[in-house]
């Protein structure tokens, strides 16, 4: 039942409790403390709202960073990744399988501002080997919702057999 | 207007045939602005993705020909799989089930292949609007069969028996029921089939709505003990895997029937789209999640618009399949008609009105919940003030 109330959260985390109860025909005070227990617990960990910086903050940048890190002893990437997690530009960061270790995904006001980043903070770090920085350059998809002409719209007759 | 040539006339049946109740309400929303519309019969999704990959794939690598008349037999086997597994039904890919334009294809085909002039079929109604006039069209007679709110608009095997004659060759339905949202269980339709059986009659069940069921699990009709050489099993991909406007069924049934059924079908639509049949190929292999997901979608908005209208106070029994709720609305002294057109220009929601599928729905609208969940919201909080203004009914 949780994870049925977790999607129609990441659907619209404006949904009520009420409604969600109604739609899933179980009690209201059910589904509060489900979502009071979730909250809790970290499952959710937060409430915002899907922005599309494009459309307000044209020159705000978006760039995909692949960092090659050292491992060390018994605590593999986990040291580094968590330094390079605190910074205030970093978005998110994930340790992932291929030819590097980790992607760093950082937001910043201008490229300038990622350029720095890298030179100033990551690349220096003990323990980052290499980066290579990809910026993004136009969104198609956000979590998990198409952007622009992606076939919204309901193009349905109004009234139909 | 020129005058047309003497000899150039429309057939006097065609002529006369009543327009449907639904094209005079599409002709009403037409034209008018910020309408919310409860009034759509298709599922509000876009077919899934894979699917109409799979279409483009085709068409890139030039598959755009013809298939076989009674359609592409990998997707015919694939249905045969599907009925098995999901219904219990066994089917023959190689003679028993025939892909057509849609439903709508089939339901015309098999009143051709059947039917003498004359002939009758029971209609259980209400019913979709094409019923009747498929049955007439091929020189039938379409006998129609109440059914009541007090059921939960489920057919009564004694209303059936009541209206059998020497001139009764079948009965056609469709359950989970456009417009009433009605459900057949495996225990209201044993009675049917036993009447089916005594009296030797032909079934046509029409489930295009079949995966849209909610607590509980669909009956096919052909499923029941002795009914598979009784029935002839309509289904189709619109519903289940909102493939709407792609045109694509199929119905099973006997050999010697899918065999009449083809020599028409084949003479006057050749094959269904050979797309179409692609992406359908493409649902049935690898689409299960997706539709799971959509029928998830309409259980959560069939729970939220029934809520809301009971807490209106309409009295609306609970719908347990498709995508409709048929709420009465004879305690507002309007009838379907005037609470249909009186909602629309005052509040901007289209339903439709329930005497558009039939005698018996009138008293009902239908109002389908397959839009957004910010759609439904509006529109239930526009009824509500709608139904607020109407004088109080004693």
């Amino acid at each position: 039942m949780l994870e049925r109330i977790l999607r129609i959260l990441e659907e619209d985390c404006r949904t009520t409790p009420k409604e969600i109860a109604t739609r899933l025909g179980i009690e209201e005070a059910e589904v509060q403390r489900l979502i009071a227990e979730a909250d809790k617990q970290g499952v959710i960990m937060g409430y915002g709202a899907i922005v599309n910086w494009a459309a307000v903050a044209p020159e705000r940048v978006f760039a995909f960073i692949s960092v090659s890190a050292q491992p060390e002893r018994d605590i593999g990437f986990d040291d580094i990744a968590n330094r390079i997690a605190r910074f205030p530009e970093v978005h998110s960061v994930y340790l992932v399988s291929g030819t590097h270790d980790l992607t760093v995904v950082v937001e910043a006001e201008d490229f300038r501002e990622v350029a720095a980043f890298v030179a100033e903070k990551l690349a220096p770090l003990p323990g980052v080997r290499s980066t290579a920085t990809s910026f993004v350059l136009k969104i198609y998809k956000l979590e998990g919702r198409l952007m622009g002409d992606g076939g919204e719209g309901d193009r349905r007759l109004a009234v139909s057999p | 207007m020129s005058r047309l040539p003497s000899r150039l006339r429309i057939n006097s049946y065609v002529a006369n045939m009543p327009p449907s109740g639904i094209r005079k309400f599409f002709d009403l929303v037409l034209g008018m602005e910020d309408v919310i519309s409860l009034g759509v019969g298709e599922p509000d999704f876009p077919t899934p993705w894979r699917m109409c990959d799979a279409a483009v794939d085709c068409m890139q690598r030039g598959y755009t020909s013809y298939t076989s008349n009674l359609g592409m037999l990998p997707l015919r086997s694939a249905i045969a799989d599907y009925l098995r597994a999901e219904f219990g039904v066994s089917y023959d890919p190689e003679t028993e089930i025939l892909v057509t334009n849609g439903v709508s294809e089939a339901l015309d085909l098999v009143m051709r292949a059947l039917l003498e002039p004359g002939d009758e079929v029971l209609v259980a109604e209400p019913c979709y609007v094409a019923y009747a006039a498929c049955v007439e069209l091929a020189g039938g007679r379409a006998v129609m069969i109440r059914t009541r709110a007090e059921d939960e608009f489920k057919l009564r095997a004694d209303d059936v028996e009541a209206a059998i004659t020497d001139r009764t060759r079948g009965i056609l339905f469709g359950y989970p029921n456009n417009p009433t949202g009605a459900v057949m269980t495996r225990e209201d339709l044993q009675p049917i089939a036993e009447v089916v059986a005594r009296y030797g009659l032909v079934c046509i069940s029409d489930e295009i709505y079949a995966h849209l069921t909610y607590n509980g699990t669909h009956t096919c009709f052909a499923s029941l003990p002795g009914m598979k050489e009784h029935t002839v099993l309509l289904n189709g991909f619109s519903k289940a895997y909102a493939m709407t406007g792609w045109r694509l069924g199929y119905a099973c049934a006997p050999a010697p029937v899918i065999e009449a059924m083809n020599r028409i079908h084949a003479y006057t639509a050749l094959c269904a789209p050979i797309l179409a049949q692609f992406a359908a190929l493409e649902g049935l292999r690898q689409c299960r999640p997706e539709r799971d997901a959509m029928i998830e979608s309409y259980d959560q908005r069939r729970r939220y618009v029934l809520a809301a209208l009971k807490e209106m106070g309409l009295d609306c029994f609970e719908p347990k399949g498709a995508f409709y709720v048929f709420p009465s609305v004879r305690s507002t002294g309007l009838d379907s008609e005037e609470f249909a057109e009186r909602l629309l220009n005052s509040q901007k929601v289209a339903v439709v009105p329930g005497n558009a599928f039939g005698a018996s729905g009138a008293g009902h609208v239908r109002c389908c919940y397959a839009t957004s969940m910010e759609n439904l919201r509006a529109a239930m909080e526009r009824l509500a003030a709608f139904l607020d203004s109407l004088p109080r009914q004693v």
